[in-house]
């Protein structure tokens, strides 16, 4: 299995209010600690060692290229 | 029995009084006389070698230090003949309980099933197990054991080592074809070879205090996040026989070990975690951990083993037992050398097997240190995160960290050859033997590893009989399951274990890993799969 980053929502924007409304209220030291949580549930939902590495290395190359663009500027 | 002796007198040896030149030879000199050296001397000597063994003390270290032997340390040693004395006094254990603060979080049993000669882990002083090693020492004429000699000078020659050695009576030179160094985390022959030994140095501290009292905690290992006794860090609470405990706190990492280790100040924490003070100090000390290995366990004449050779922090158990692991690789392969019967390049396979171990267990104990001391802010966040998951779901659970304990490594070997036929189950080549109950045939039991100690502690053959005995070279030892003459396999342990059908054969190495398995053996594929166990290409 491979990471899959096509939409699969049939509504995106339901899922990304629930995950911002799960944040609201909360202090930054909280929202991460929240982040955290749902960072693990959703790792071993996906249960699988290469999907979760792939999903750290798109996460860590938008990263990098946000660092860039702000070089950049 | 008897108590044994912890404090042995220096004797000048006759090889002592020889000058210039003369200088006496031998096979094999091992350098230190704790565990691993020991060990290693032993099965040595029941292979029929001569070793000089060479301590630079004259007594056994004081303090409990390793305490936990794995199962696997346990089946090594009833192989030299030291098995149930260790389990006969030993703490019998196999069930891990992990707090967070006052609550029970997990529960693990690292033994499960029924029918294993041996449990799981016992805990047992070091000095015990050093003490009832060297008692079988001194039944071996072979072994040659010589306090209070301290190696001072080590010379490389393409096919001996001399070693410079000093004693009370001054300095003596000894030739060796081999020299085992099995001396320590601070050993001074891999200082003389030069080797770096580097790697990760943990910055939080450790307190372990061995305490006597009577106590009605049951005989499992408990482990502590944030307790209410000890706010903020983790520890561990073990029970060693004798009504020892043992105790091992975490520090912050800017406590001063000089005030930490005061009685006065251990004291009062203890009493808070045990609620009551009731108890007495054998043994207090304070440690930070490392996990390193050396790059290369073999540095010319000379071999590396045990700490010597690599590090780890002590959650998981992984010190002593590796390093007992090293010596059951090391000595048949040692032995097969010095007979001819192998190529030098065998003993490359030691540091093969051993180093990927080594990584194994570095990459284990690191794990665990990591989670019990996390590194930054976040790493601390997704931990509490762990901690406050596993009250509510399995995934959390697992993934608690308390220390991962030691089980034998499975080797990527180039002595192993890999399998042709279909398994579905069964220890695969590179893989450590099982144990299972078998009966012989007048109704008495046994365990499959007293039939491998049986069979010579050599390669061996496990056949699942199907008929005729399988077409196997004369000088190899068989285990025969079932037929006629074989083993009864009374529970159907041995079978299911090996994932065996009548035909089935495993060949065993003389450290009882699986070297190859068939469901069909022919003579021609057994040859060559034993030529490749015993290093000949």
């Amino acid at each position: 299995m491979a990471l899959s980053t096509s939409s699969n929502f049939a509504k995106p924007d339901d899922a990304f209010r629930a995950i911002v409304e799960a944040h609201r209220g909360l202090s930054d030291e909280e929202s991460a600690d929240l982040d955290a949580a749902l960072v693990l549930i959703l790792a071993n939902h996906v249960g699988d060692l290469d999907v979760l590495r792939e999903a750290i290395a798109l996460a860590q190359r938008r990263m990098v290229a946000a660092g860039q663009q702000q070089q950049q500027q | 029995m008897a108590q044994s002796k912890t404090q042995f007198g220096y004797c000048r040896h006759a090889d002592q009084h020889r000058a210039g030149t003369d200088i006496a030879e031998y096979p094999i000199v091992v350098v230190g006389a704790g565990p691993v050296g020991l060990s290693l001397a032993i099965d040595l000597a029941q292979r029929g070698q001569r070793v000089v063994l060479l301590d630079d003390a004259d007594r056994i270290g004081e303090g409990s230090r390793a305490i936990c032997f794995s199962k696997r340390s346990l089946e090594y040693w009833d192989r030299l003949g030291v098995g149930s004395r260790m389990a006969d006094k030993g703490v019998v254990w196999s069930v891990g309980r992990i707090f967070h603060g006052t609550s029970l979080l997990y529960q693990f049993n690292l033994l499960p099933e029924e029918g294993h000669k041996r449990p799981a882990f016992i805990n047992l002083q070091q000095f015990h197990a050093e003490a009832y090693l060297v008692d079988r020492v001194q039944e071996l004429s072979a072994i040659d054991l010589r306090w209070r000699n301290k190696v001072i000078g080590l010379e490389q020659r393409n096919d001996h080592a001399i070693l410079t050695i000093e004693t009370p009576d001054g300095p003596y030179r000894l030739r060796a074809i081999h020299v085992v160094a099995c001396d320590g985390a601070r050993s001074s022959l891999r200082q003389m070879v030069g080797a770096e030994f580097a790697g990760q140095v943990f910055e939080d501290q450790f307190l372990i205090a061995d305490v006597k009292m009577t106590a009605e905690f049951p005989t499992e290992r408990w482990f502590w996040f944030d307790p209410p006794f000890h706010a903020g860090r983790s520890a561990l609470l073990h029970k060693q026989p004798d009504d020892i405990w043992r105790i091992d706190l975490q520090l912050h990492p800017d406590a001063d070990p000089a005030v930490e280790k005061r009685p006065e100040n251990v004291r009062p924490r203890i009493a808070r975690m045990l609620g009551h003070e009731n108890f007495d100090f054998e043994w207090i000390s304070l440690y930070k951990f490392q996990c390193r290995r050396m790059d290369k366990f073999i540095h010319g004449r000379v071999i590396f083993a045990g700490d010597a050779a690599h590090q780890v922090s002590p959650f998981g158990a992984r010190g002593a037992n590796s390093g007992l692991e090293d010596a059951e690789n090391l000595a048949w392969k040692l032995d097969r050398v010095l007979r001819s019967l192998s190529p030098d390049s065998l003993l490359e396979s030691y540091h093969i097997e051993r180093s990927a171990a080594a990584d194994e267990n570095i990459r284990e104990s690191t794990r665990s240190t990591d989670f019990m001391a996390p590194g930054s802010r976040q790493e601390a966040r997704l931990r509490k995160a762990v901690l406050s998951l596993a009250r509510e779901t399995d995934f959390g659970k697992r993934m608690i960290n308390g220390g991962r304990l030691s089980v034998p490594s499975i080797y990527d070997s180039p002595l192993s050859t890999a399998d042709c036929d279909a398994w579905r189950g069964g220890p695969r080549p590179g893989a450590s033997m099982l144990d299972a109950p078998i009966a012989v045939r007048a109704g008495e039991s046994a365990y499959l590893t007293d039939a491998f100690i049986k069979a010579g502690t050599r390669f061996t053959l496990l056949e699942f009989a199907n008929g005729a005995a399988v077409d196997a070279p004369d000088d190899i030892g068989t285990i025969r399951i079932g037929g006629n003459d074989g083993f009864s396999d009374s529970l159907g342990l041995v079978g299911a274990r090996y994932d065996a059908a009548p035909g089935t054969a495993y060949l065993l190495r003389p450290d009882g890993y699986v070297a190859a398995r068939f469901r069909q053996p022919t003579r021609t594929a057994l040859d060559a799969a034993l030529a490749r166990a015993a290093g000949i290409n």
